[in-house]
């Protein structure tokens, strides 16, 4: 393969140039097997280590389970609020101009910036029991800080860029041309947005969607923080792997760090490889 | 001359459509980002400056506050220069050579940006923590400590962070024209000279932005770092588990203030890193010459 490349560019293969090849290409292989590799390998060596059935106990702890599906409750909340809303940004960031507009489109990447944990804390600040919504929350009874809509809402802030940097793009170079051919037919608002606009966006809605699930499944700073972790009330699965780690509940602890790290693994991959075969 | 024809057909699109539904759909995005973005920025930062800039400035001049940022930036720092090199050099590898399994290689790539970070955490402290057969002979046999001690949290943010150089580095070096490395070979130039003197120079901006995004997503990192680096003031304390620990201990004044300066480090890179970018429209190669 050199050998043929080195003759495309006109430069003999030499035997400096084909070792300087390979000493890199062993050197990259290297790190990233010791940087990435090798750990994932021992995450899953050792939550097999004590055999399946050992795993199978771990996980089927009434706590675990309770922990998981908050997680994928609080997951599917979030996706749902972000097809609503988030769509609704995108379009507004695209179609409409108003003054602040371009202020508000660079504050959208904001929560990749901001650490999880200061996420949780503005949540604090807000909505906890010297917060500034404290006495509204004790006027309507509505728990939010240690409780599943803080948590919720922690996850919508720091997974918010994903929907809509996803929409924008498309949105722009989708154009408005159709939408216009579509209303002068005669099609109403909605009609032109279900009809025209929306299989347009399809893909930038799948990549969005599944993007966000996956961070909402792995995310830990901010909700830890915003609900405190109460096992069995409001542990999520990550936290549930803090927790049993400090407990020193190692299968338990690497069961469920495997089981998360998959299932965002599949989630991701899967949107790159539809993403890559499209184009 | 797209853009005048498309302004024009914009705002004719915006007096065909019913005037009701263009303001729900801005009011819904607003009221959105207002209470998801607007507010909690406002009210930390209100917050944080509430003893002014002096009470920020006590706040981290505890000894435990001081340890904690200085560990967070001199383990960022060390991690971004690593990262620089070895992203560097894998973009190189990926895009110039051709070797089996590359596919996959440049898949791997990816996989930091795929796994939440507190797995990440957990799989670092599976392979180099005490119990492991590597980290107990590191240990004992050459005396070095990765779980709980600064090395396991630059191993941990390079693994967070080693998709960012790559990816930025990579497209550049793709979009590269080799004539002037082969003109520069005809004339006799070393393949190390090649490398720094025409490779090198284009890739500098694209480097330097992702080497910048890595740090200021070092500076914020908690999962994988809370769980390779523990909790222990003064030895492997970061800022964002600093942080944590205030907010847990019931001293969010504290924590605030400690925040503001982690925001303030993290907008100034983000907003250094859009500065440097190449303006819209121009290939990036061109604008570095």
């Amino acid at each position: 393969m050199s050998v043929a490349l080195d003759s495309q560019l006109g430069r003999p293969a030499t035997r400096v140039g084909i070792w300087r090849r390979r000493i890199l290409i062993g050197i990259v292989v290297t790190y990233m097997a010791i940087l990435i590799l090798a750990p994932i390998g021992a995450l899953i060596q050792g939550a097999f280590a004590n055999g399946l059935g050992a795993m199978f106990t771990a996980l089927n702890d009434p706590d675990v389970l309770s922990a998981f599906w908050r997680t994928l409750l609080i997951a599917a909340i979030t996706i749902v609020v972000h097809v609503i809303c988030g769509t609704a940004v995108a379009w507004v960031l695209v179609r409409h101009r108003f003054p602040g507009r371009r202020l508000l489109n660079g504050l959208i990447d904001l929560p990749f910036a901001i650490s999880p944990v200061i996420a949780g804390l503005m949540l604090i600040l807000l909505f906890g029991r010297r917060g500034i919504f404290a006495p509204l929350i004790e006027a309507t009874g509505v728990q939010i800080a240690f409780a599943l809509p803080g948590m919720i809402i922690a996850t919508l802030f720091v997974t918010l860029p994903f929907m809509v940097r996803e929409l924008m793009p498309v949105l722009e170079a989708f154009g408005i041309e159709q939408e216009q051919a579509a209303s002068t037919l005669g099609a109403s608002g909605w009609q032109t947005f279900r009809l025209v606009t929306f299989p347009a966006l399809r893909w930038g809605f799948i990549y969005g969607l599944t993007l966000t699930f996956a961070r909402a499944l792995g995310e830990f700073g901010a909700v830890l923080v915003v609900s405190g972790g109460v096992q069995g009330r409001t542990e999520t699965a990550t936290m549930y792997v803090f927790r049993a780690l400090d407990e020193r509940q190692y299968t338990g602890a690497y069961s469920a760090a495997l089981v998360l790290g998959l299932f965002s693994l599949v989630l991701v991959m899967g949107a790159e490889i539809l993403r890559r075969r499209e184009r | 001359m797209t853009t005048i024809t498309s302004t024009r057909y914009r705002a004719a699109r915006e007096r065909s459509s019913l005037p009701w539904g263009r303001w729900g759909v801005r009011t819904v995005a607003l009221t959105y980002l207002t209470v998801m973005l607007i507010l909690p920025l406002a009210v930390i930062i209100q917050y944080g400056f509430q003893d002014g800039l002096g009470g920020i400035w006590n706040a981290i001049n505890q000894p435990v506050a001081r340890h904690a940022l200085w560990l967070t930036l001199w383990t960022a720092a060390v991690m971004a220069l690593i990262n620089a090199v070895m992203g560097t050099l894998t973009a190189y590898v990926l895009v110039r050579y051709s070797f089996p399994g590359k596919a996959l290689l440049n898949g791997v790539v990816d996989l930091p940006f795929a796994i939440p970070t507190l797995v990440t955490g957990v799989t670092l402290v599976v392979l180099y923590g005490p119990q492991s057969a590597i980290g107990a002979w590191l240990e004992n046999e050459l005396g070095w400590r990765i779980i709980f001690a600064p090395p396991g949290i630059i191993i941990a943010l390079l693994f967070v962070a080693f998709p960012f150089v790559v990816r930025t580095v990579q497209p550049v070096l793709e979009s590269l024209d080799r004539d002037q490395e082969e003109a520069a070979a005809t004339l006799g130039a070393g393949a190390w000279t090649i490398f720094r003197r025409v490779t090198l120079p284009p890739l500098l901006m694209p480097l330097i932005s992702g080497t910048l995004l890595s740090f200021a997503r070092a500076i914020g990192e908690f999962g994988a770092i809370v769980i390779v680096a523990g909790n222990i003031p003064r030895r492997s304390q970061t800022a964002a588990v600093y942080v944590f620990g205030q907010v847990e201990a019931g001293y969010p004044d504290i924590a605030s203030a400690v925040s503001i300066v982690m925001l303030a480090i993290a907008f100034g890179l983000v907003l250094l890193v859009d500065y440097l970018q190449p303006r819209r429209g121009k290939p990036a190669a061109e604008e570095a010459q």
